[in-house]
């Protein structure tokens, strides 16, 4: 057994150090990784752990991500609790092994700092990663600040074990906003959090024997269509659980999470669509504007993937006007998140008026008066009865306006 | 260590790797591979990295592998299997292993492609961490599975579908990579050369159950010589990699802790490399006039080596 870490009842942590404890908790089997900025400290961390005894499972300090989500497979299918965690490269690396994870079933759990892809380099967050690893057929949850990156680690490996799942979940934290920034954490004692999280049920492990599986099957023609879309139902079908999951860690923890987030929606005129850290800066901006008489409110799929369609369109069909802000460079089109939530509304004959902003690349600050001008922007056309502004804006960009329509 | 006697009992091992597989007739990765996992009375966790093997022993719902096997992908195989050796020693560890009662050990094929070119930064890296396992590269020369491209194990001279022969090319321009020494300068533990043959049959399976009972990293580069690619008649497969003995082309030997080589087995009479090249549809062209300089530069090429092996063995080194 490895060694019990005492915790007090606050912390101070920043979002590596979070995620890191979560993994130490979950008593994981397995953690195979490689390091880059800003998750670099979750390895560096996880390695303290286990030279100080509170870690009695493997590290594989492998020799590339790709590497690292290859043994991660390997060993997730021989038959244990097995994680890693990364960002931008690494996680492109890892891109062509993240479909194999997921097409097997195998429950890993990757805590991703979200990083900007290069070219240019560029080490700080933006949500670039995230969105290369859309369609890998993972669950990806969105974690605001080191707490939640605690949090919701925990409940990734309950999700992605449970029966009904059995699929890969990475948690996502902004890098630096979140990984590097300390903030109070109050982390659950190392009995209950693995008690919360339960021992691991293996699957057709390979490693018994006794019983051998084949992984990894070639499947043409005949067959390759009925896997892919049992693995999208798997998907599809994992709201409950998480739900259940959410409502299981509330009852612990006293903090309770939805598949999808809203701040003051209810009776709201515009919305604003965003995930991670700019969320809380959006928060402040949502109660400035109100103070300036303006019903705005707040939505954020806290579940990027599966993309909780339904409940998106439910909880924004009393609003008039939408803005759906993407950190992440669309590349020729408009935005993902402006796209799903555009999707969602469109298939419950809800016509909304919406824009899309980009905003953050790179680091790039997005402050509450940033926000508060998006806003004002979305009141316009929410008054207008039309879109009078751009389709798609650009928060924060130095040079001459930049716009699409 | 398994003790290997005859061929008869040898032969008469119950499958681990079954018939009805889709790989060609007189295929030598399928020899191979029997030899290897019949090499050892211990239960077996394999991976195997796309190529031949791979697509033609998994075709879903069928499965050749009467033992735990994985396939991750092309470049893989390596990292995919210390995953599950760390996973094995974790769960000893925890006290939680699924049988307590067996012995599970752990083999990863790869083509040579899988193995020299696109795997070798992921078997390099497996082999430095130390993991406990034996990978067999199935070196046939090419990339067989897609239509039989050049590899980085390719010979001089070859015609293989990306380095053709043409009006104005003999075919492949390098030299083999030599893997097997790149594995010893790992090194680790064990690592030999074999083939699949009626002759040197012993001499693998030795090599297979010697390494899988080794503790550590090793690794075996066994000939396979591919009918298909290569041109010969499918019933030639055996005598094909005994030429490859003969004639030193490929010799046999076993490197331990990557400084004290011992060559496995000594031809009697060395035979002319022609004896070799002239068996195989790939090496036809080498032998018109203009191109009789790359036979010369192979017979030099495998004197010298051969040469080199031997003043190795004698030193001790
Ligand atoms: C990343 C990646 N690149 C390319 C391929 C295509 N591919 C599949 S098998 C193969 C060649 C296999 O050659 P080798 O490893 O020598 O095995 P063989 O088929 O000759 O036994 C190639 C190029 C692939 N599957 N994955
Ligand atoms: S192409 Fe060559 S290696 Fe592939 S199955 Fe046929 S004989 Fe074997
Ligand atoms: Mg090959």
């Amino acid at each position: 057994m490895a060694e019990r870490y005492e915790l007090k009842q606050k912390e101070v942590w920043d979002g590596n150090m979070a995620a890191a404890h979560a993994l130490r908790q979950a008593q994981v089997d397995v953690v195979a990784a490689y390091p880059i900025t800003p998750s670099t400290p979750i390895v560096q961390n996880y390695a303290q752990f286990l030279a100080d005894g509170y870690v009695d499972g493997e590290f594989i300090m492998v020799e590339s991500e790709h590497s690292a989500m290859s043994a991660c497979v390997g060993a997730a299918a021989a038959g244990g609790r097995v994680a890693t965690a990364t960002s931008s490269q690494g996680y492109a690396l890892m891109v062509e092994v993240l479909y194999q994870a997921s097409g097997m079933r195998l429950p890993i759990v990757m805590t991703v700092v979200n990083r900007a892809l290069a070219s240019p380099l560029n080490i700080h967050g933006d949500h670039s990663d995230l969105y290369l690893g859309r369609d890998a057929g993972w669950i990806h949850i969105i974690a605001n600040n080191p707490q939640e990156a605690y949090d919701l680690t925990l409940c990734a490996f309950r999700i992605g074990e449970d029966e009904r799942v059995r699929l890969p979940v990475t948690t996502n934290q902004d890098g630096f906003l979140v990984s590097h920034t300390a903030q109070v954490v109050e982390p659950l004692q190392d009995e209950e959090a693995y008690k919360f999280i339960g021992e691991y049920k293996a699957l057709n492990p390979m490693l018994d024997t006794k019983n051998p599986v084949t992984y990894g099957a070639q499947t043409e023609e005949e067959w390759h269509f009925e896997h892919k879309a049992n693995q999208h139902k798997a998907l599809m079908e994992s709201f409950p659980v998480i739900e259940e999951v959410f409502n299981e860690f509330e009852k612990v923890s006293g903090r309770k999470y939805n598949v999808v987030e809203t701040y003051k929606l209810d009776d709201a005129d515009i919305a604003l669509v965003l995930m991670g850290s700019a969320y809380e800066t959006a928060m402040l901006a949502v109660d400035k504007a109100r103070e300036e008489g303006i019903k705005v409110g707040l939505l954020m799929p806290r579940v990027f993937r599966p993309f909780p369609y339904n409940e998106v369109a439910e909880k924004l069909k009393n609003v008039k006007a939408i803005a759906a802000l993407d950190r992440s460079a669309p590349m020729g089109t408009t935005g993902a998140l402006y796209n799903e939530v555009a999707g969602a509304l469109a298939a419950k004959g809800q016509s909304a008026i919406m824009t899309n902003y980009i905003y953050g690349l790179g680091g790039r600050d997005t402050t509450v008066e940033h926000i508060l001008e998006v806003i004002r922007e979305t009141e316009k056309n929410a008054k207008a009865g039309k879109r009078v502004t751009d389709l798609q804006g650009f928060i924060n960009l130095r040079g001459p306006k930049l716009s699409f329509n | 260590m398994k003790k290997i006697t005859n061929l008869k009992e040898f032969a008469c091992t119950p499958d681990r790797f079954q018939g009805g597989h889709r790989l060609c007739p007189g295929c030598a990765h399928s020899m191979i591979v029997r030899e290897v996992v019949n090499a050892t009375d211990d239960d077996l966790v394999i991976s195997t990295a796309t190529g031949c093997l791979e697509v033609c022993s998994a075709i879903y719902p069928y499965t050749s592998w009467d033992v735990s096997w994985i396939h991750v992908g092309f470049e893989n195989a390596a990292a995919a299997i210390s995953g599950a050796e760390a996973m094995y020693k974790a769960l000893s560890r925890k006290d939680k292993l699924y049988n307590e009662d067996r012995r599970v050990k752990f083999v990863a094929f790869g083509g040579d492609g899988g193995t020299y070119d696109i795997g070798f930064q992921s078997l390099s890296g497996a082999v430095e961490r130390g993991h406990d396992f034996l990978y067999v590269c199935l070196d046939n020369e090419n990339y067989a599975n897609t239509g039989g491209q050049r590899s980085s194990a390719t010979p001089i001279g070859a015609h293989t579908s990306t380095s053709p022969r043409g009006r104005v090319s003999y075919g492949e321009k390098q030299k083999k990579k030599d893997i097997t020494m790149i594995m010893a300068a790992h090194g680790a533990p064990y690592v030999a050369t074999a083939v699949p043959s009626t002759k040197h049959w012993k001499d693998l399976a030795t090599k297979a159950a010697k390494a899988i009972s080794t503790v550590g990293p090793t690794f075996i580069n066994a000939l396979s010589p591919c009918t298909t690619e290569w041109k010969f008649k499918p019933e030639e497969t055996t005598e094909i990699a005994d030429l490859a003995v003969e004639t030193c082309v490929f010799p046999l030997y076993e490197i331990e802790d990557g400084r004290k080589l011992r060559i496995t087995y000594r031809p009697k009479d060395k035979l002319p490399v022609e004896e070799y090249l002239s068996k195989q549809g790939r090496f036809s062209h080498l032998f018109k006039p203009e191109n009789k300089w790359i036979i010369e530069e192979w017979q030099k090429q495998v004197d010298d080596y051969w040469d080199y092996l031997q003043r190795r063995e004698e030193a001790g080194v």
